[in-house]
């Protein structure tokens, strides 16, 4: 459950760092495959190499739903239903792994925001992280 | 046991070398304590823990994030015996303080976004692997005596 104060700090936060949505989306990517290699698997049709074209954009892609998924909250489900499909049926993604990306990108955005990156500021992002993965999870069976 | 690479311990090692366990200890478990605020029922006893500034504020909450994180610092000095450096301590948190051990990987995820915050752009991917594979083993000794 998220507090309207929450909504607005994690508005926020996507706002501010909407300019870097390329360079955050793909640090957190990176983070993650090094971290948990096992999530390579998905992107052997890709480059992802630091710094490589298609860890870019698809970082940025990332990023930009992330913050789009924001602005509405409340219709998470709605708006996302097309996510949800392409996740489910396509993409066959095991849900787990967007628990080991959100976690990526909570250290991504620590480590760009330092000490901004405050205790209510993290809750408030997790909870919001937790709240789009459970959605895009939703079609999985 | 678990098994290090060099890089690995080079990379541990850096991290520890970064952290002021008197900072860092009281960020990392009020942090725990407002992100997760089902772990605040262990810490009924310490007082005022209604608000986030009331946490933050908390001067038995700090004093315990040291006491954490100076036991999650004994590991770096037994890399290669995590298991029964912490045998006692997995006692303690498991039939004296009851704690679910699945709260411990909490604790270290906060210390770790603490971590980051301070080093920034200096935690590299690479040392973010090596540190969590150092917690996860931290936290699976301390789990290891429960039964």
């Amino acid at each position: 459950m998220l507090s309207k104060q929450e909504k607005e700090l994690i508005i926020e936060i996507w706002t501010r760092l909407t300019p870097l949505a390329d360079r955050i989306g793909a640090e957190a990517l990176l983070r993650m495959f090094t971290s948990y290699p096992g999530t390579k698997t998905y992107f052997s049709h890709l480059d992802i190499t630091p710094r490589s074209a298609h860890l870019l954009s698809h970082g940025q892609k990332i990023f930009l739903a992330l913050a789009e998924g924001s602005k509405d909250i409340a219709n998470l489900m709605t708006n996302l239903a097309p996510l949800q499909t392409y996740h489910a049926y396509q993409l066959r993604i095991q849900p787990n792994n967007f628990k080991l990306f959100s976690h990526c990108m909570i250290v991504t955005l620590a480590c760009f925001m330092g000490d901004r990156f405050t205790p209510s500021s993290h809750a408030a992002m997790d909870k919001y992280l937790s709240a789009f993965s459970a959605v895009l999870g939703e079609k999985f069976r | 046991m678990v098994e290090w690479t060099a890089a690995e311990r080079r990379h541990v090692e850096a991290v520890w070398s970064k952290i002021d366990i008197d900072v860092c200890g009281p960020l990392a478990l009020q942090r725990c304590l407002i992100v997760y605020p089902w772990t605040q029922r262990y810490f009924g006893s310490f007082g005022d823990l209604s608000t986030d500034a009331a946490i933050v504020g908390n001067p038995k909450v700090a004093k315990h994030g040291v006491v954490a994180l100076t036991g999650l610092r004994t590991a770096l000095d037994h890399m290669d015996e995590i298991k029964s450096t912490y045998a006692a301590l997995s006692v303690l948190h498991s039939e004296k303080l009851h704690v679910d051990p699945d709260n411990f990987r909490l604790l270290c995820e906060c210390l770790t976004i603490v971590v980051a915050g301070k080093m920034g752009k200096k935690l590299s991917p690479e040392m973010q692997a090596a540190w969590q594979k150092y917690l996860c083993a931290v936290v699976s000794a301390l789990g290891r005596q429960y039964h």
